[in-house]
C-alpha cells in the first residue's frame, strides 16, 4: 500500500475513554470481569496466531474479502461522484454482524468460558451470535425483548435452528435496550463461566474498542480495494449507524486520512423535530448508559428514552462512545434520514442495482445521492451495505401496503 | 434559601455508635412507588423498626436490579417521579425525623443529568447522608465523590465476591460512612449466599476500613436477617419489603401497615440475632 494510515489517532486511552466518552461503567461485580477480558483481549491482539486464526475463519467461514462493487446505475442515476458499495451484506448470516461475532468467539474459546449470552433488537447479531456458537459447539443464550421477538419470527426461528436459546425479555418497554440490560443482569449472575457478546461498538471499555477493530476488517478492505481500483482514497465513506459498528469499521482505518469525509447517518424515524427517532447524536446529550459514557436519547430527568425507527436494527437510544467523540471533535459528519426516506432508498436500489439492501443501510443509501453530489463528478464515495434485506420485506410489504 | 438546611455529617454514624452490641436494620424503599406520599408515610411510619432508611433513586434502566426492584422503578416512574421530588421528599421527612440516616441509592445518569454538584449540594441541604451509585466503580467516581466530599455527603462503596484483595484497597479508598457488602454475585432479591462465604468476605473488609460493612442482596425472611445480622454490622433488605409495597397495591390496600409489620418483625430479628 502506498498510503499509509496515519498513526496520530490513538483512542481509546488506557482508562478506555474518547475524550470524555465510553469509560468503564458498570456495577462493581463485573469491574474484575470487564478488567480481565481487557487483558485477554490486548494478549490475543499481541498474539500473531489469533489474527490467523480470525483470519482463516473469516476467509472460509464468513466469505471474505467482501467485493467492492462499483454501483454504476446508481452513479448515472445520481450523476455525480462514483458510488460504490462494500458488500457486507454478502457475508454468512447476511451482515457484517458476524465479523465480531467471529472475533469474540474466538476470545471467549481462549478465555476458556464455555457459555455465551447475547443481546438482540432485529435479530441480526443474535442470528450471528448463535451461527458462531452452533460451529464452536457452545450453548449461548440470547434476550431479545418481547415485542422484538413478536416482530422478528424468522430470525428466531433461525437462532433456535442454530441451536440457541432465546429468551424474551418483558421488563420495561421490552426491547433491544432492555434486552442490553438483562443480558448484563445475567453476566453480574453468571460471573464464573459466562462470556457476553456485545453486538455493537458500545459497552464497557475493553467493548468499543474491541468491536470496532474486529470490524475494522470492514475499512481495511475497502480501502485496499478502492487504492487497487483507482490509484486513489476515496472522497467520502458513509455507514448507518445505530449503536454504530458497521460504521466505526468503515470510518476507523480513514480517520487518519484528512482528505477522507467520514459521514453517519442516524435514524430520523418520523422526523428530528418529535420524538419517535434513533438519532442519539442530533437528538440525544451525553449520558451514562450500559457501561460507556456516550449521547443518549433521555428525557430532562436522565431517564432513557425508547428510540425508534423503522429499522428494528437502529432503534437504539445510545450510540457507540467513539461516535460521540468522533462527532463532538468534527472529524466526522452525521446526518440523518427518516423512515419514508430509508423506505424511498431501499426501493431505488433494489430497481436500479438488484441489490435488495436491508433497511439499516438503507438510511446511508438515502443519503447517497446528495453526498454524491457534494462531492462531484470524478470523486468516489464508498458505502458500506452492511446488510441484506431478506428479513426487512415484510416489514416494507406492510409499509407498502402490500399483503404478503 | 428559605427553608433550612438539613446537613449534619454525623448523622450516619449514629446508629453504629448506639448500638454497639447490636446489627443495624437498614431498610430499602424505591422512592415514589407508587407515589411520593406512600413514600413519606412508609418513611416516618412504615419503616419505624429501621435503623437506616435506603432510599431508591428510579432509573429507567436498573441494570443490576432483580424483577422485583425493577417494577418498584417503574411504577416510581409511571406516576412522574423526578429526582428533584426525590429530594423534595427527603426534605420533608427531615421536617419531624432529623436522626434516621437516609442514604440515596441509584444510577449515575439522573444524578449527571441533575449535575453532580447541583446533586451533592442539594442532596445534601435536603438533609440526605449519603448516595450509592450502582453503575460507579472507584475507577469513574472520583469526580462524584470530590462533589459529595466537598457537601459532606458520603459516597458508600460496594463491595462484591468478585473484588479480590488486589481491588479491594482501591474500593474502599474514598470510602465514608459504611461499606455495603454484596453478598452475592447477582441481581436483587434473587439468590442468597451462604454465610460462611459471607463471613469470610466481612472479615477480610473489615481488616481493611474501621467502618462498619452492611451485607444486603438474599436477604428475605426474619431468620435470615438474623443470620447476617450474626456476622456484619448491618443488614439491608430491600426487594423483601419492596415485595410488601407490591403486595398490597395487588390487593388496593396502602403498603404502610403491611410494610410496618414486615420490618418490624425484620428489626426484632437482627435487634436480637446476637442474644440467642
Amino acid at each position: 500500500m502506498s498510503v499509509a494510515a496515519s498513526n496520530a489517532y490513538a483512542w481509546p486511552d488506557e482508562r478506555g475513554r474518547f475524550g470524555p466518552f465510553g469509560g468503564r461503567f458498570v456495577p462493581e461485580t463485573l469491574m474484575p470481569l470487564v478488567l480481565e477480558l481487557d487483558q485477554a483481549y490486548a494478549d490475543a491482539k499481541a498474539d500473531p496466531s489469533f489474527q490467523e486464526e480470525l483470519d482463516g475463519f473469516l476467509r472460509d467461514y464468513v466469505g471474505r474479502p467482501s467485493p467492492l462493487y462499483f454501483a454504476e446505475r446508481l452513479t448515472d442515476h445520481v450523476g455525480a461522484a462514483n458510488i460504490w458499495f462494500k458488500r457486507d451484506e454478502l457475508n454468512h448470516t447476511g451482515a457484517h454482524k458476524i465479523n465480531n461475532c467471529m472475533g469474540q468467539v474466538l476470545l471467549a474459546r481462549r478465555m476458556k468460558k464455555p457459555r455465551i449470552i447475547a443481546e438482540t433488537g432485529a435479530g441480526q447479531h443474535g442470528v450471528a451470535t448463535a451461527t458462531v456458537c452452533a460451529r464452536f459447539g457452545l450453548p449461548c443464550t440470547i434476550y431479545m425483548g418481547a415485542t422484538d421477538v413478536e416482530r422478528q419470527k424468522p430470525n428466531v426461528f433461525r437462532m433456535k435452528l442454530l441451536g440457541a436459546e432465546v429468551v424474551p425479555v418483558t421488563a420495561g418497554r421490552a426491547t433491544l435496550k432492555d434486552a442490553m440490560n438483562e443480558a448484563l443482569r445475567d453476566w453480574v449472575t453468571n460471573v464464573h463461566d459466562t462470556y457476553y457478546i456485545i453486538g455493537t461498538a458500545a459497552g464497557p471499555h475493553p467493548y468499543p474498542a474491541m468491536v470496532r477493530d474486529f470490524q475494522s476488517v470492514i475499512g481495511r478492505e475497502a480501502r485496499a480495494q478502492l487504492m487497487e481500483r483507482t490509484g486513489r482514497l476515496p472522497d467520502a465513506v458513509v455507514a448507518a449507524i445505530g449503536g454504530g459498528s458497521n460504521a466505526i469499521g468503515l470510518f476507523h482505518p480513514f480517520i487518519g486520512d484528512e482528505g477522507v469525509r467520514l459521514i453517519g447517518v442516524e435514524a430520523a424515524g418520523r422526523g428530528l423535530d418529535g420524538p419517535d427517532h434513533a438519532a442519539s447524536l442530533q437528538g440525544g446529550r451525553p449520558g451514562v448508559l450500559h457501561g460507556n459514557r456516550t449521547y443518549l436519547l433521555q428525557d430532562d430527568d436522565g431517564q432513557i428514552l425508547e428510540g425508534h425507527s423503522i429499522s428494528a436494527g437502529l432503534d437504539y437510544p445510545g450510540i457507540g462512545p467513539e461516535h460521540a467523540w468522533l462527532h463532538e471533535t468534527g472529524r466526522a459528519e452525521y446526518r440523518a434520514a427518516t423512515d419514508q426516506e430509508a423506505l424511498e432508498a431501499f426501493q431505488l436500489c433494489s430497481k436500479l442495482e438488484g441489490i435488495i439492501p436491508a433497511l439499516e443501510p438503507s438510511h446511508a443509501l438515502a443519503r447517497i445521492g446528495e453526498i454524491s453530489r457534494e462531492v462531484g463528478k470524478g470523486g468516489n464515495v464508498v458505502m458500506n451495505l452492511c446488510g441484506r434485506g431478506d428479513k426487512d420485506i415484510f416489514a416494507v410489504a406492510q409499509h407498502l401496503g402490500v399483503r404478503l | 434559601m428559605s427553608a433550612r438546611s438539613h446537613t449534619d455529617p454525623w448523622r450516619l454514624s449514629g446508629p453504629f455508635e448506639r448500638n454497639p452490641d447490636r446489627a443495624c436494620l437498614v431498610a430499602y424503599i424505591m422512592a415514589g412507588d407508587p407515589d411520593l406520599e406512600t413514600t413519606y408515610q412508609l418513611m416516618t411510619t412504615g419503616l419505624a423498626g429501621a435503623d437506616i432508611i435506603e432510599l431508591g433513586m428510579p432509573f429507567s434502566d436498573p441494570m443490576a436490579e432483580g424483577p422485583s426492584i425493577q417494577r418498584a422503578a417503574q411504577r416510581a416512574l409511571k406516576a412522574g417521579t423526578t429526582l428533584k421530588a426525590v429530594l423534595g421528599l427527603v426534605r420533608r421527612f427531615r421536617e419531624t425525623d432529623t436522626v434516621t440516616p437516609v442514604v440515596l441509592m441509584g444510577y449515575l445518569n439522573p444524578v449527571e443529568s441533575y449535575g453532580y454538584e447541583a446533586f451533592a449540594r442539594d442532596a445534601a441541604d435536603a438533609g440526605a447522608d449519603a448516595a450509592i451509585i450502582v453503575d460507579c466503580p472507584p475507577e469513574e467516581a472520583n469526580a462524584l465523590a470530590d462533589a459529595l466530599e466537598a457537601a459532606r455527603l458520603s459516597l458508600i462503596p460496594l463491595a462484591t465476591p468478585t473484588t479480590d484483595a488486589r481491588r479491594l484497597p482501591m474500593v474502599l479508598k474514598r470510602a465514608s460512612g459504611f461499606i455495603y457488602y454484596v453478598s452475592v454475585a447477582g441481581v436483587t432479591g434473587v439468590k442468597s449466599a451462604d454465610a460462611g462465604s459471607v463471613a469470610e468476605a466481612v472479615a477480610r473488609i473489615k481488616a481493611a476500613s474501621r467502618l462498619p460493612v452492611a451485607a444486603g442482596f438474599g436477604v428475605r425472611t426474619p431468620e435470615r436477617a438474623a443470620e447476617m445480622a450474626r456476622i456484619a454490622d448491618a443488614v439491608v433488605v430491600g426487594s423483601a419489603i419492596v415485595n410488601e409495597v407490591a403486595a398490597a397495591l395487588d390487593e388496593g390496600v396502602s403498603p404502610v401497615e403491611r410494610v410496618e409489620t414486615a420490618v418490624w418483625r425484620l428489626a426484632e430479628a437482627v435487634r436480637n440475632a446476637r442474644l440467642a
